[in-house]
């Protein structure tokens, strides 16, 4: 396998070292300066021996590893109903065509940048309208509704990378496997499955990860009986203020973390198809009956579940006194005489849709230059890459957050409180995205195409710019939209570093719904429901852009 | 699929590897002299007198503070999320001093005092708003703040001004208080004390927020501390269980959602004193009458405080800050935007104050050096018995 990469990647020839070098170090530097750099220092500071416990003592708690193993289960079944659930649904909609598929395709973002105090809220109401907050079958406050949280989050990321992926699968393959008397499981074992698998293998680290970390679900969905590492690492830094603890069980997170995405992966690696460029497919309208009431009742099913929520939020947002109305966005555009905001909270918007601009062109540069090195550079420098980009997904807001705080206190880096910092945290997320968007199309790249360049006199600057770079970018929209969506919705990193009266939509929005009466609370809705549309256009128009080049999407 | 042996050893090296760093980094806290066994419990007298005696850094001199020139100063103040004030009253303060203020939020009251904890010498900023009496000695051990003797605390009770070294000065004062819905008990008896919650009348009804998470729901708990001892306290919480109590992670979910501001399915709820007033003042659709009734006995005071954060480059500044926070326009604008109550006896209440709430004559205190030596002990030992 590695032999036959060789020769699909061939290493810059003598003279592209220096350029080499300097693509991969921008993002070791960016990773070492703003994640591990604060992360060691927040930790060393946690174990420096002042603290009121002693670090072994959380280690030989059985709590610890208690929460450890809940930690780890919660994220791994999520991870398995996650891609349950979107599989139909990346197939529905990569490989067919009918209309409003666009639309479908950006409305699975929407739960990303909804705010878990309205996801949940909209469970709950949902749970006690069906009955299901108390009785026989009671889901409210279980490990079941956290299940099902998990899994509305995070579907949209099985429906784009994995739709990604399928969207480029071939349909002579299967019509020839077909006709060769092949059955429907059998063309799903030997050609569909191994042409996903890497692309299952990234989903699956990412919704871990994002389990993994999961808070505001945790906290509100699953009630004060059911902690996880993240929710435990927050109250031991934020609300007991006993860093020593706090520091180990970071640890353990990192620990696990590391060894997830490490296994991960090298799995992904393994699983990664070699060959050319495959063609690209246009998707058929569904041809048999069959086939139409399939997609239908898929596309429908999953997006009754994602927009729930919405409606939830929609219809909060307009109640007004008895009946509906418009005063709560009225409300948004001036600066109430009492607000919790300090600034009208119209303005959370535009420092949001700034900010995650920054975030996303962040997220691209780096992921791009990290993307080349993953490929195409030294095979450890590259894994490790892979590995180190993918950790911050896996990290606790609060230790990066405190890390922040504690490291980038002094110049030349004194950026605690810089406004440069809120859109790295938010790039920092974003990256993984990008990268499982690219690293695949340059896997792909037809190795002759680049022989042929050479062979021509490019230099390796040249063929990287003429040959890899336009095949890319076709990669960059579909990474834009969702480093964009991410951003937009992010709030653990965000809420410890969110500078001073520069609020973004969920910081608004949360701190909104602290406040006493409801014409905040209305507010806050109302801003949801804007975030969210503003979201959904965005991305629209970010894929739009690219519909020309589009690969498969 | 074929795979080679040797990645698979890859993957055990990196497990072995991450699980031997645990226990590498573990162990080296191991060595440190000053590490310690978990506090169990605690004595609080001695620990009272430790929090408010120890040395601090030399106090800002009121008299330098007039005199000097802060023109042009920019000023950052560290807060909670629930900070909030009136458009264009701290430009008010700029035009008077020339001093312009940032306001930096940074989470809940806990969140905010732990990262000043941890930036202790280097602050984010120049003066603290919001830390309560249940975080105070945190504070003050951290030696965060820099003592200052602003002239505005002649017009505060002297009861409420907690430490005797004016690190800090008492900057407004409310309630944590059960609430229960009007309407819900409106052929009923609401309950009237901590007692009658564990009553058969009231099975199911009451929801409060989890200690570990929420300020309001720590408050409760040290409420049922100060009224049932230490030693009684787990014995209430067993009755309140066995009762049906329900337990949310914050304010929101229990006032909000649970409690549904007076119209949701629970109708007794861990809130403020103040919650009347809110009610008549932003209800919607408007109500004449407060829908919310307040438990008296159930009070719980909280004290919140201002400090200029050792470190700061501006002490002048910083002190005409809090001179500001004690100032009449500042202390009459805090009960409609924050609804607490201003320390300062000159202040004038809002009229949904003067009708509707009022701070009870006996709430519920513990010192703030008692809550600081057994808070964790205490939160440790209410989750066993209530959520275990």
């Amino acid at each position: 396998m590695d032999q036959s990469r060789a020769s699909v990647s061939p290493r810059p020839r003598r003279g592209g070292y220096g350029t080499a070098a300097l693509v991969a170090a921008v993002p070791l530097v960016f990773v070492g300066v703003f994640f591990a750099y604060p992360v060691v220092s927040v930790i060393a500071r946690g174990l420096d021996g002042t603290g009121r416990v002693h670090p072994m003592d959380v280690l030989r708690d059985t709590d610890t590893w208690r929460i450890v193993w809940f930690t780890f289960w919660q994220a791994a079944v999520s991870t398995v109903l996650t891609l349950a659930a979107g599989l139909p649904a990346a197939w529905a909609v990569a490989r067919n065509r009918f209309r409003g598929r666009g639309a479908v395709r950006a409305l699975v973002i929407v739960p990303f940048v909804m705010p878990t105090v309205v996801v949940s809220a909209a469970l709950r109401a949902t749970f006690t309208r069906l009955g299901l907050d108390h009785g026989a079958i009671h889901l409210d406050q279980t490990v079941w509704a956290i299940l099902l949280a998990h899994v509305i989050f995070n579907v949209a990321v099985v429906v784009r990378v994995v739709g990604g992926y399928w969207a480029l699968l071939d349909p002579r393959l299967i019509e020839a496997a077909r006709t060769l008397g092949a059955s429907r499981r059998d063309v799903w074992r030997e050609v569909t499955l191994p042409h996903l698998r890497s692309a299952l293998w990234s989903t699956a680290t990412i919704v871990f990860l994002f389990c993994f970390t999961s808070f505001g679900v945790i906290l509100v969905v699953g009630g004060p009986r059911r902690v996880t590492l993240e929710t435990e690492i927050w109250r031991f830094a934020t609300q007991r203020t006993d860093f020593t603890t706090a520091a180990v069980l970071a640890i353990v997170q990192l620990s696990f973390v590391i060894t997830v995405v490490a296994a991960s992966t090298g799995a992904e690696r393994r699983a990664a198809q070699l060959g050319g460029l495959r063609r690209v497919v246009n998707a058929r309208r569904p041809r048999t009956r069959r086939a139409r009431i399939g997609v239908a009742a898929i596309v429908t099913t999953t997006l009754l579940f994602l927009l729930l929520p919405l409606a939830v939020l929609i219809e909060r947002s307009l109640a007004v006194g008895n009946g509906y109305g418009l005063a709560h966005y009225r409300a948004l555009v001036h600066r109430d005489n009492r607000s919790a905001l300090l600034v009208p909270p119209i303005d959370a918007i535009k420092n949001s849709l700034s900010i995650a601009l920054q975030a996303t062109l962040i997220a691209l540069v780096i992921g791009t230059l990290a993307s080349f090195t993953v490929v195409h550079g030294r095979r450890a420098l590259g894994r490790l890459l892979d590995v180190a980009l993918m950790v911050p997904l896996g990290t606790s807001a609060v230790t990066l957050g405190f890390g922040i705080l504690v490291a980038l206190d002094s110049p030349p880096l004194d950026l605690r409180t810089s406004a440069i910092i809120v859109p790295i945290a938010q790039a920092i997320v974003g990256i993984p995205f990008v990268m499982r968007a690219i690293v695949p199309m340059l896997r792909a790249i037809d190795p002759r195409l680049r022989e042929a360049a050479t062979t021509l006199g490019a230099t390796p600057m040249r063929v990287r710019l003429e040959v890899d770079l336009p095949i890319v970018r076709r990669a960059l929209a579909a990474a834009a939209g969702f480093a964009f969506a991410v951003s937009l919705g992010e709030f653990g990193a965000t809420a410890f570093l969110a500078r001073p009266d520069r609020p973004t939509v969920p910081i608004a929005m949360f701190r909104l719904l602290g406040v006493a009466g409801s014409s905040a609370r209305g507010q806050a809705m109302a801003l949801g429901v804007i975030l969210t549309a503003i979201t959904v256009v965005c991305v629209a128009i970010i894929e739009r852009a690219q519909r020309g080049h589009r690969v498969g999407w | 699929m074929y795979r080679p042996t040797r990645r698979r050893r890859n993957t055990l090296l990196w497990c072995a590897i991450c699980s031997l760093g645990v226990l590498v980094i573990a162990s080296c806290g191991d060595d440190s002299p000053t590490a310690k066994a978990p506090t169990v419990g605690g004595s609080g007298t001695s620990a009272a007198s430790k929090c408010f005696a120890k040395p601090t850094t030399a106090p800002i001199d009121a008299t330098a503070v007039a005199a000097t020139d802060t023109k042009g100063t920019e000023l950052t103040l560290v807060t909670h999320d629930s900070f909030a004030v009136s458009k264009g009253l701290l430009e008010d303060f700029t035009t008077k001093t020339g001093i312009s203020v940032k306001v930096l939020k940074s989470g809940d009251a806990g969140a905010m005092v732990s990262q000043s904890v941890l930036t202790a010498g280097k602050p984010l900023g120049d003066v603290m708003f919001g830390i309560d009496n249940t975080l105070l000695c945190r504070g003050l051990n951290a030696n965060i703040f820099t003592p200052y003797v602003s002239p505005g605390l002649a017009d505060v009770p002297a009861a409420l001004a907690l430490d005797p070294q004016h690190r800090v000065s008492p900057i407004d004062v409310g309630d944590v208080c059960l609430n229960y819905s009007r309407a819900a008990f409106a052929n009923a008896t609401p309950p009237k004390s901590l007692d009658d919650l564990t009553a058969a009348a009231y099975k199911d009804a009451f929801v409060t927020e989890n200690p570990d998470t929420s300020s309001t729901g720590l408050a409760f708990l040290l409420a049922t501390v100060a009224k049932y001892g230490d030693n009684g306290f787990e014995a209430y919480w067993k009755k309140l269980r066995a009762n049906g109590v329900e337990v949310e992670a914050g304010w929101e979910q229990a006032y909000n959602e649970s409690f549904g501001a007076g119209k949701g399915k629970r109708s007794i709820v861990t809130s403020y004193a103040t919650s009347p007033a809110a009610d008549l003042m932003f209800a919607d659709p408007p109500v004449s009458a407060p829908t919310i009734g307040v438990v008296d006995d159930s009070c719980f005071r909280q004290i919140e405080f201002a400090g200029v954060l050792t470190g700061t480059k501006h002490p002048e500044a910083a002190a005409k800050l809090i001179d500001f926070l004690l100032s009449k326009t500042f202390q009459e604008d805090i009960p409609a935007n924050m609804f607490v109550f201003p320390s300062s006896t000159k202040a004038t209440l809002p009229k949904e104050f003067i009708t509707s709430v009022r701070l009870v004559d006996k709430p519920l205190t513990l010192d703030p050096a008692q809550i600081e030596a057994n808070r964790d002990d205490w939160t440790n030992r209410w989750t066993k018995v209530v959520l275990r």
